[in-house]
């Protein structure tokens, strides 16, 4: 898979980024610089207080850089105002979070709907029509209907990764997806993402599980603001298989 | 973010959680229910009011002597002789904006049928009296003009004197009842007007000419009180003008002197006793307007608590593509949606309470659209001023934080 040639997705430029703690400031990115293209599943790995969160914010366009340049798509995030951050959110990204934030007794086409309703361009119809295909796309064509807290963590999970990817992003943005999930379902949700990346989908997740790392295309190191560590994997593991070998257990 | 799907979040966001809308709408239904039924009601008793002095005649102006100082002692205006016959005369001849004219002396003692006697007043007018008050003949007829002039002794009869001077349902037409120790005949009886809005029972009375009860009662040329009507109500104070004028000049007064008769019209009661009822209006929508308002506080709260509670879908709703102006907008809707669901709610309880008030406390109420119109304009403005400040709070949550808010 040469990606040489692919279009870059996300490139940062010596991205620094500084709080005010009291009198003290803190470096929480201390010049990060790598360049993301199309198609590739990266895994960014870190222990608490590396920076990960930090740069997750700001990949997600939630947070602006203290100082260097981020595009996204081509585009300069680093002059845009909170509404065109969101508008941009909205048509560039897609979340994936550790506790799935699904909305409470609702329907998992009305959450997989949601970053739609923010789109004035799209209509009820065609709205319906692309939740429906991402959630078909996660595997969850038969439980459309199902709410939020009738369905389990994987469930959820992948009901999550049907809203992010509804809007058809740039990148896909997972912070832990699978940090509150069993090892089973963790690997169900590894095998959708390898899935995802086979379909061309650009994603980036953020996780401190180095064996996340084995089943994705590169992966980057932060340490104290720093990148410590970027290389491709050159042997990626197959989640699939992974699953399969795993021992049958009596959950059902 | 078009309206019609923040509308959608907002509806879905208020049916995830019925029970506690409910309860914050019953703030604002008990509100707006209150000004609804407290106005109905107030506007129910002036309007009563207003009708029974109308009944009374509303364009009815009265004359009475009066107001004059003589040396520094104000006299009583029944010790007063200044109206006189050709004053009665002038006002009926001279005059453009008064229709009906009638002198009135009155005296009070006791009425006497065989066994049966009771105490009323007598009153002596001429046929114009009738017009003036309303008083229709019930059975019989009127006296005469012929009977003005020879002041013969007959009379109408009040539905009062009737049931207290002949106890066992006779037909009282044609039969002799004496007023102190004059024999009067009855010609007729009057139809019943019930009691006034000041208690009074409008059918205790006799009515006979003014002249028998001037000469065979009370033995005086002059006149106790001179009672017209306006052509209409509106022309009442032109009336009054032009009946203060003839006065003055008939009785010679200098331009300096005061008025030796007072006039007084059926509208200004009816504004004195209306006022009353206005100031009760007030008071009584002032009390519902604070429970309109506590409802609205109650909203707030509410509202403010939701903020906190769902501050990790609130970032969530961020971190996907909502504008600080869609929270905002969002959280707007549902407080409005809240405020003007209960105040349908409460215009309906309203409107069902003051009609109950009626039929089961008989109660006169009158609902003024503008009371339920107004009072559902509050409503929605309610819930625009105290969504605002949690709706406000929402907006300015920082996604980063939000979203991993426990």
């Amino acid at each position: 898979m040469e990606e040489m040639e692919k279009k870059e997705v996300i490139r940062l430029e010596n991205i620094r980024r500084n709080f005010q703690v009291g009198d003290e400031t803190v470096h929480a990115l201390r010049g990060i610089s790598f360049t993301i293209r199309e198609g590739e599943f990266v895994t960014i790995m870190g222990t608490s207080g590396s920076g990960k969160s930090t740069l997750l914010n700001t990949l997600g366009c939630l947070d602006t850089p203290t100082s260097g340049e981020y595009y996204l798509d081509g585009v300069s995030v680093r002059t845009m105002d909170k509404n065109q951050r969101a508008t941009l959110r909205n048509r560039k990204i897609g979340f994936v979070f550790q506790n799935y934030n699904l909305l409470p007794k609702t329907t998992a086409i009305e959450n997989v709907e949601l970053p739609l309703m923010y789109n004035p361009q799209c209509k009820a119809a065609e709205r319906r029509q692309r939740a429906i295909a991402a959630l078909e796309a996660v595997g969850l064509g038969d439980r459309l209907m199902h709410k939020s807290n009738q369905m389990s963590g994987g469930q959820m999970q992948r009901v999550a990764i049907a809203r992010a990817l509804v809007n058809n992003p740039a990148v896909i943005l997972a912070d832990e997806a699978t940090g509150n999930l069993d090892t089973r379902t963790s690997f169900e949700v590894l095998v959708l993402f390898q899935q995802l990346h086979a379909e061309g989908r650009t994603i980036i997740f953020v996780t401190h599980n180095p064996e996340i790392a084995q089943y994705s295309s590169r992966n980057i190191t932060l340490r104290d603001g720093h990148i410590t560590g970027d290389t491709p994997n050159e042997h990626i593991l197959n989640a699939a298989e992974a699953l399969a070998r795993l021992p049958r257990q009596e959950d059902y | 973010m078009n309206f019609a799907n923040l509308f959608k979040i907002a509806v879905k966001a208020l049916s995830n959680n019925k029970l506690r809308g409910f309860l914050t709408m019953l703030g604002i239904i008990i509100g707006v229910a209150s000004v609804i039924t407290m106005l109905a009601i107030g506007q129910g008793s002036k309007r009563s009011i207003q009708a029974e002095i109308s009944e009374m005649g509303s364009n009815m102006i009265m004359i009475h002597p009066g107001g004059d100082r003589r040396g520094g002692v104000q006299l009583s205006a029944d010790d007063m002789e200044s109206l006189k016959l050709e004053d009665l005369e002038d006002i009926q001849t001279k005059t453009r904006y008064v229709t009906y004219v009638s002198p009135s002396v009155n005296s009070a003692g006791q009425a006497v049928n065989g066994a049966n006697n009771t105490p009323t007043t007598v009153y002596g007018v001429n046929l114009d009296y009738l017009e003036i008050r309303r008083y229709r003949v019930d059975d019989g007829d009127t006296f005469t003009e012929q009977d003005i002039k020879t002041a013969a002794k007959v009379c109408l009869v009040g539905k009062t004197v009737v049931d207290e001077l002949f106890p066992d349902g006779e037909n009282p037409v044609g039969r002799v009842i004496r007023f102190g120790t004059i024999p009067f005949r009855i010609v007729g009886v009057l139809e019943s007007k019930g009691y006034n809005s000041m208690g009074m029972d409008q059918d205790d009375l006799i009515i006979a000419p003014y002249t028998t009860v001037q000469k065979r009662i009370l033995a005086i040329t002059h006149l106790q009180e001179i009672i017209c009507s306006a052509l209409t109500e509106a022309y009442t104070d032109q009336a009054i003008d032009e009946i203060s004028e003839i006065l003055r000049e008939n009785h010679r007064l200098k331009p300096s002197d005061e008025d030796d008769f007072s006039i007084r019209s059926q509208q200004e009661m009816a504004s004195m006793l209306t006022s009353t009822t206005d100031m009760m209006t007030v008071l009584l929508a002032a009390v519902a307007g604070i429970s309109l308002l506590v409802g609205g506080i109650g909203i707030m709260n509410i509202m403010y608590v939701s903020v906190t509670e769902r501050t990790r879908e609130i970032g969530l709703r961020m971190s996907i593509g909502a504008k600080g102006i869609d929270t905002l907008a969002q959280f707007l809707i549902e407080s409005i949606l809240i405020s003007v669901t209960g105040g349908l709610i409460g215009v309906i309880v309203g409107v069902g309470a003051a009609i109950a008030v009626n039929l089961l406390a008989a109660f006169p109420i009158y609902i003024q659209p503008w009371s339920v119109f107004l009072s559902f304009a509050v409503c929605t403005l309610t819930g625009v001023f105290f969504g605002w400040y949690p709706a406000q709070k929402a907006a300015m949550l920082d996604p980063i934080e939000a979203i991993r808010y426990e």
